[in-house]
């Protein structure tokens, strides 16, 4: 049995990966849930903004929130035209699934062609600085994305909850056809929350560059874990994809100190069969 | 038919023959290499399509059976020293184990449908991935199997896999084309159309996805078995990647999922164009291009090369023999186009026989005692009680959610009830599940036509006459029957989406009554048709009596409902309020408040 110490440090550090994991759930549910759209891309988005990141700090300089500055706006556009393709050639829930997965292996060659398959490190001189507080360390960079998380779900929340543009868009997932009757021009809010969705890709991004390491593959790594993540914190919930965020990250790190790291992946992925098939209403 | 069958037979006999010859002949050993990632391609795609491309079920864990079938030949042959051929079919089982284990838990969830399924089989993947890298399957160095003995069938040390990869491809696609013709292929097409229909019209969908989920899985496990032997070194990192998940999707796809060749089209189309990327930078580039290429034809083709090719293929030719003779037969008839027009006799007369009343005239044919069924705090039944003679016609009344289509559902077996039985003839059907009962003689309509949409008039209706419990041959000569009764002899090659609402209506009509019911229960047939289609929709149901059965249905309109029925019930919030003759049970009171409020009730 590990010491309470070391407990206690990995339910910390899993409630701070998290905050990761609930970021990138964030952009994916929304598309989902609202627009009735499995984008698979989303991943190799948050990647490519990772690998931006990394470009413009390792060659240019350039901090990482200058480095976000341009990236969520273009990210924004990116969102913006796929959407235009999906419109183009009515793309179903399903089809949606197999063409993202093209996009993603596309954006991996892209990405492996320029950066190669090697692993990269962006080093920071704050890459290493932690605050302490009694016996537990929690690391600064992973404690900004957690307050990133947070502040983009409670601000997603409030979007949908109390905008007008917010309310059409939770009417028209509910009923697409009754809502164009009400004047809810569908079409238009689709594209910003494809924006959306993709800027947040890009936002989880700059942390994944600046947090973890980097390998073209690893896009595929991150991909179950965050689905069982939307899954159980509910399509278009924001706050619901944050706490299971939390949730599932939390249990992963204990897993870690309690068995070993290589396991880690079975508790997500159980997590998320177990709920599929025992509580398939909520998805 | 059987024709056609011969020949394609024959076709991948002699295929999987000549080929078998190559190595004899000195083939080099690079084409030979070449040519076995080519069938270990055809194998594994086409095993892919007898669940995801007949049945739709999109799955992407089909990594996950060749992974367990690769490392049950690895580990047998090389930790256990069994000898290679043997694990083959080791692997096989294996895996069809497996996909009868998650397939007998996830295919009970009825929400586990389209991408949550997809998503579903992905994350099993990596779950067993993880398994095997962190036990002693694997324990993460990998597998060598460079020590274990392949016997030689021929010269050449390559040629014993080449010829293993062969058969496996030809035996797959035979198989593929065998279930595609055979009634778990027609039941696998219609629950890709419409699961729930499927079931009610008597597809026992839970062991048709079973099967094709296991048969599939075996296919892949062997596959994978060979495949050990062909790389030598098994790793969890390889076998287990997206590769195998995503080249057989886009390789099915391309070539045309449902359709029994399309998917090795797919496979020799995608092998060789990945063969001009082989080796270094160009292999990165060689998976973005196959990736942009599932893309494209998922946008522009979605049904595939061999479906749109052979489609410009039967438009070809029968503009060909339009032009010879002038006279079209409609095709979808196949061997059978001989169909004469004495058929709509032989078919309504056999139904006279099977519906006519069997033993006690006096017990009710169908019997539902003390329904209850509740959706959350909504009751929809009430302790609703309700008989029905044979050759009666009982109307079923009352206002909207009154609980009649919940009713017809609750029979019909798609909603179980919480309290109460339904007996046929003395048959408890309230624990059956929906497809016993299409097959012991109940039927449906729904309220809203639900055609299986890649089916033609004449199949749909074919459909239920087979899974009602005809015989699979003379199926669409009854079928064609059926559709002539309700007057859509012309209409038999037509897609549902070709017809109007009146015959989509009709169409659902026959396709209830090919089932030769002994009850039918029909939803709302009248709603939505003009007051000249309903004069002959009722002279339709009289004369679907005549012949003996017995008929529930549901109808708001009132002229149909007075002349047809020989007793009414009427329902109101899920209670039986009024049965009788249906004058009087309309003149009840109750009934009249009911339907027109307080005031008139006086």
């Amino acid at each position: 049995m590990p010491s309470l110490t070391l407990l206690g440090q990995s339910v910390v550090s899993g409630l701070l990966a998290g905050g990761l994991y609930g970021l990138l759930a964030l952009g994916l549910s929304l598309s989902w849930g609202l627009l009735r759209l499995v984008n698979l891309g989303h991943f190799a988005l948050a990647f490519l903004g990772a690998y931006l990141t990394y470009q413009l700090g390792t060659a240019f300089r350039l901090a990482p929130w200058f480095s976000a500055l341009l990236i969520v706006p273009v990210f924004f556009g990116l969102g913006v035209g796929l959407h235009v393709v999906f419109v183009r050639f009515r793309v179903t829930e399903f089809t949606s699934l197999l063409v993202t997965f093209g996009i993603t292996v596309i954006l991996e060659s892209v990405i492996q062609w320029f950066w190669t398959a090697d692993f990269r490190r962006y080093e920071t001189p704050y890459g290493t600085s932690s605050t302490r507080i009694g016996p537990l360390f929690v690391p600064t960079l992973d404690f900004l994305a957690w307050l990133t998380a947070a502040a983009l779900a409670l601000a997603t929340w409030a979007w949908l909850r109390f905008t007008y543009v917010g309310k059409a868009l939770r009417a028209s997932a509910e009923d697409p056809e009754i809502a164009v009757a009400f004047g809810v021009n569908h079409r238009a809010q689709a594209f910003v929350v494809s924006g959306v969705s993709a800027a947040y890709a890009g936002v989880a991004g700059v942390y994944i560059a600046l947090i973890s390491t980097l390998a073209p593959s690893q896009i595929w790594a991150w991909l179950g874990v965050v689905f069982a993540v939307v899954i159980i914190g509910g399509l278009a919930n924001p706050i619901g994809a944050l706490l299971a965020g939390i949730l599932i990250g939390v249990s992963e790190s204990l897993t870690m100190a309690v068995a070993t790291p290589a396991w880690a992946p079975l508790v997500s992925f159980s997590v998320l069969i177990l709920l599929l098939v025992a509580r398939p209403a909520r998805a | 038919m059987s024709e056609r069958r011969g020949a394609v037979a024959a076709g991948l006999l002699s295929v999987g023959v000549g080929m078998s010859l190559l190595p004899m002949i000195g083939l080099p050993a690079f084409y030979e290499s070449f040519l076995y990632l080519v069938f270990h391609w055809i194998a594994l795609a086409t095993s892919w399509s007898i669940l995801s491309g007949y049945a739709g079920y999109f799955s992407f864990g089909h990594g996950a059976f060749f992974g367990a079938g690769m490392y049950t030949t690895a580990t047998l042959t090389a930790s256990y020293g069994m000898p290679f051929l043997l694990t083959l079919p080791l692997a096989g089982l294996v895996s069809a184990a497996l996909a009868t284990g998650i397939g007998a838990v996830v295919f009970r969830v009825k929400r586990l449908r389209g991408e949550l399924f997809g998503l579903l089989t992905l994350a099993i993947t990596f779950v067993l991935a993880t398994i095997v890298l962190n036990t002693r399957i694997d324990g993460g160095p990998g597998v060598y199997l460079l020590g274990v003995h392949v016997p030689r069938l021929v010269a050449s040390p390559t040629g014993t896999v080449y010829l293993l990869g062969l058969t496996l491809a030809v035996l797959t696609v035979g198989t593929s084309y065998v279930v595609g013709r055979s009634r778990l292929g027609l039941g696998l097409l219609a629950i890709h159309d419409d699961e729930d229909v499927a079931e009610v019209k008597g597809v026992p969908t839970f062991r048709y996805k079973l099967s094709a989920f296991a048969l599939s899985a075996g296919i892949a496990g062997m596959a994978g078995g060979i495949q050990a032997i062909y790389v030598g070194y098994v790793t969890v990192g390889e076998t287990f990647s997206i590769t195998v998940p995503l080249y057989v999707v886009l390789m099915s796809i391309l070539g045309g999922a449902r359709h029994w060749l399309g998917p090795t089209v797919g496979a020799i189309i995608i092998t060789t164009s990945l063969y001009a990327f082989t080796g270094g930078e160009s292999a990165v580039l060689g998976r973005a291009v196959v990736a942009l290429a599932m893309i494209l034809v998922i946008l522009l083709l979605p049904d595939g090369v061999v479906p749109s090719v052979a489609r410009q293929w039967r438009a070809w030719r029968s503009r060909r023999s339009v032009a010879v003779d002038k006279r079209v037969t409609p095709s979808v008839l196949g061997s059978t186009g001989s169909f004469a027009p004495d058929g709509r006799a032989r078919a309504a007369g056999s139904v006279t026989v099977s519906t006519a009343p069997r033993g006690d005239a006096q017990a009710a044919l169908l019997d539902c005692r003390e329904l209850w069924k509740a959706f959350g705090g909504i009751q929809a039944l009430r302790a609703v009680s309700l008989r029905l003679d044979p050759g009666e016609i009982v109307g079923l009344v009352g206002p909207n959610g009154s609980g009649k289509t919940t009713l017809i559902n609750v029979i019909s077996g798609h909603y179980r009830p919480d309290r109460g039985r339904v007996d046929l003839r003395g048959g408890d059907l309230s624990s059956r599940p929906a497809h016993e009962i299409a097959r012991l003689g109940v039927s449906r309509t729904y309220q809203i036509p639900r055609p299986f949409a890649h089916l033609t008039a004449l199949d749909n209706v074919a459909l239920a006459a087979i899974f009602g419990g005809g015989d699979a041959r003379t199926a669409r000569i009854e079928a064609a029957g059926w559709l002539e009764f309700t007057g859509l002899a012309a209409r038999l090659a037509a897609l549902p989406a070709e017809l109007n609402l009146h015959e989509r209506k009709f169409l659902e009509l026959a396709r209830a009554l090919a089932a030769r019911p002994r009850v039918i229960l029909l939803d709302e047939v009248l709603s939505g048709l003009n007051p000249a289609e309903i004069t002959s929709a009722i002279r339709l149901i009289q004369k679907i009596r005549a012949d003996g059965t017995a008929i529930l249905f549901v109808e708001h309109v009132m002229r149909a409902v007075l002349e047809l029925s020989d007793r009414i019930v009427v329902l109101n919030e899920g209670t039986v309020i009024a049965s009788g003759a249906p004058h009087e049970a309309m003149r009840d009171p109750h009934v009249v408040r009911v339907y027109l409020g307080k005031g008139h009730a006086a």
